[in-house]
């Protein structure tokens, strides 16, 4: 990508690069997948075999005896409470992992640009876009124990403590072992958090692509910020902002640590997502049959997204063409 | 997604025409709307960096000092007793080394295996090529709970529970499914001037791909690597069901231990926290620019 600039243009697919055949056969090619393809056979897809198998057997784990369940796991996954609380979870998980930070996203990203990086300087949009970006670099374990210990219960708790500064009375609210609303509403706030520094990354790369002779003309024509905004930068930037919905939603459906550090699914099962409950229901459960229906019922929903967000896109790419 | 990079090519051109585009506009004094949402962006920024600057305000108070102020206060002094306990009743030292050993080894592994599948893919452009970049693709998508059972029984039999080993391999498939992707298609377009040149030196295939393509390609593996590496040392499920003993613990994991024991004192755990970001701070200080080039790559591929 940043080697070939001038020559990709040049390229077109059909006669792309490909090393002269003098003896040598093309199969000769697929020996250098013998390391992936093993690797991936033992990591990846024996996994997904043995659990998709597992999932029409009850098996306590250890040396017990697998029992043929036939569908009996499936049927009892759609009238498992926790199991539909969790998906239903996941609908506030991509407000807060998707949504949300797309949309403040492509406002801060095209603040930085346009404002503060063409009428204050460069540096300072550059080193704001790093400040933002820096929760993206934690690992999510550790944000996740900062936020466990800002949103302490009681009056240990830094944001209590600021809110009874703030308001004079005493603030004693238990954040994420109180009510689900609080404890929802905290893990959210951690992930936009997290998340929020990855588009505004993506955007601003995505706008430097922009011709700048554009927004000149516009604004010559008297167009506002808020025109050009959405006139120029948005239609410019389309492919960046599918691809950051499409990672993030997958992300999304995988979430495991905030809440997993957070809450540990409390108070009272509420806040739990499909991969905690997996997680959970693997470990501590009784039956591991049933951990494995949860698990193969998340890696079905994963699958799909991707592939309707690959059809997607190829369509478009079609009709640009 | 071959617009955009075309789109990108075709506006250099014209931006060479007009060195810096910005000097006319600097000319035009700034209005009282700019300052403002300039001071907007600023403050947000502010609000996304306040914990970590909470962070830094407590981790030097002592016990009785944060039992007595608030979260807000500066220290009354500097004192090292959480950093301390920290580093020594958790043994830091080895789950940075834990940590530092499993990333490097993924992030070389992984390119290594992510430039084999993707010679075929992208320049042997084998039959069913877009397939098989699904099919590894695979190995990014599918959520770690599915993983987790299996190979924790599986690496049981192997006798590689609580060893970095466990999690290494794991991790060099997965960051390869990502590397075969993008390389894919960057090797799609590869010049095939250089590799007929080659071949007519008389290069065989292995020779081509280690001598010609490689060293073209590095400033890409070199990305990869960085991001690679930050990603394994943020993983958290699955080394958290395979490395169980206290020595083989990473970084994001002592930190989790830690904050599960109802006892931790909490100068000690807020030390910790901070103790636990400061690698991955100077990471970035020094890849930064690297990431921001990798990101981007990763986006429009």
């Amino acid at each position: 990508m940043t080697t070939t600039p001038t020559r990709r243009r040049t390229v077109s697919p059909a006669d792309a690069a490909r090393i002269p055949q003098r003896g040598g056969h093309k199969w000769g090619y697929w020996l250098y997948f013998i390391p992936g393809l093993l690797l991936m056979a033992a990591i990846i897809f024996y996994p997904i075999v043995r659990n998709v198998r597992l999932s029409f057997f009850h098996w306590r784990g250890g040396r017990a005896e697998e029992q043929f369940a036939g569908l009996e796991n499936w049927t009892a996954l759609f009238q498992d409470h926790e199991f539909l609380q969790s998906f239903q979870n996941i609908f506030l998980v991509i407000i807060a992992m998707v949504i949300v930070p797309t949309l403040l996203g492509l406002v801060i990203a095209a603040l930085l640009f346009d404002v503060v990086g063409r009428r204050f300087g460069g540096k300072l949009s550059s080193f704001l876009r790093a400040t933002y970006y820096i929760p993206q670099i934690l690992p999510i374990a550790v944000a996740g124990v900062l936020f466990g210990w800002l949103l302490k219960p009681n009056s240990d708790g830094v944001v209590n403590q600021f809110l009874t500064t703030i308001t004079g009375d005493e603030v004693t609210i238990n954040w994420l072992g109180g009510s689900y609303g609080t404890a929802m509403a905290s893990v959210m706030v951690l992930m936009i958090w997290i998340q929020i520094g990855y588009p505004i990354v993506i955007f601003m790369a995505a706008l430097q692509r922009v011709d700048p002779e554009l927004y000149e003309a516009s604004e010559l024509d008297g167009a506002n910020w808020f025109e050009r905004f959405r006139a120029i930068t948005l239609p410019m930037i389309r492919p960046e902002v599918f691809v950051v919905s499409l990672t993030t939603t997958i992300a999304a459906l995988k979430v495991f640590a905030p809440v997993f550090i957070l809450t540990q699914g409390g108070p009272n099962k509420s806040t739990y997502v499909p991969s905690f409950y997996a997680y959970n229901e693997f470990i501590n459960g009784q039956d591991k049959g049933y951990a494995a229906t949860i698990a193969t019922a998340v890696t079905i929903v994963v699958f799909i997204v991707a592939v309707i967000f690959i059809r997607v896109q190829s369509r478009a790419e079609r009709k640009d063409a | 997604m071959t617009d955009v990079t075309q789109a990108s090519a075709a506006a250099k051109p014209r931006r060479k025409a007009n060195p810096d585009p910005t000097s006319r506009n600097k000319a035009r004094p700034r209005t009282a709307a700019e300052w403002i949402l300039m001071v907007l962006a600023v403050l947000g920024a502010l609000v996304i960096i306040f914990p970590v600057l909470l962070l830094l305000m407590n981790a030097f108070k002592s016990p009785t000092d944060y039992a007595n102020s608030s979260p807000l206060d500066f220290p009354e002094a500097l004192d090292f007793t959480g950093i301390q306990t920290f580093w020594e009743q958790q043994n830091f030292p080895r789950a940075l080394w834990n940590s530092i050993f499993i990333s490097t080894l993924v992030a070389v592994f992984a390119v290594i295996l992510s430039v084999l599948n993707s010679f075929a893919i992208g320049i042997g452009r084998v039959k069913g090529r877009t397939w098989i970049v699904l099919l590894f693709l695979m190995a990014n998508l599918v959520p770690q709970e599915m993983l987790f059972d299996p190979l924790f029984q599986l690496y049981d039999d192997l006798g590689l529970l609580s060893n970095p080993w466990s999690v290494i391999i794991t991790f060099t498939v997965i960051q390869a499914a990502f590397g075969t992707y993008l390389l894919s298609s960057l090797l799609g377009t590869f010049p095939k001037e250089i590799l007929e040149a080659a071949a007519m030196d008389g290069a065989t295939r292995w020779r081509s791909l280690r001598s010609v393509i490689v060293p073209v390609i590095k400033p890409t593996l070199s990305v990869l690597m960085v991001f690679f590496f930050i990603w394994t040392w943020n993983e958290f499920l699955l080394p958290l069901a395979f490395l169980n003993s206290p020595d083989s613990l990473t970084v994001p994991l002592i930190l989790e231990q830690l904050n599960g024991e109802r006892q931790t004192d909490t100068t000690t755990l807020v030390a910790g926290t901070l103790i636990s970001i400061i690698p991955t701070i100077i990471f970035f200080l020094i890849f930064q620019r690297t990431l921001t080039r990798g990101i981007t790559a990763g986006a429009v591929k």
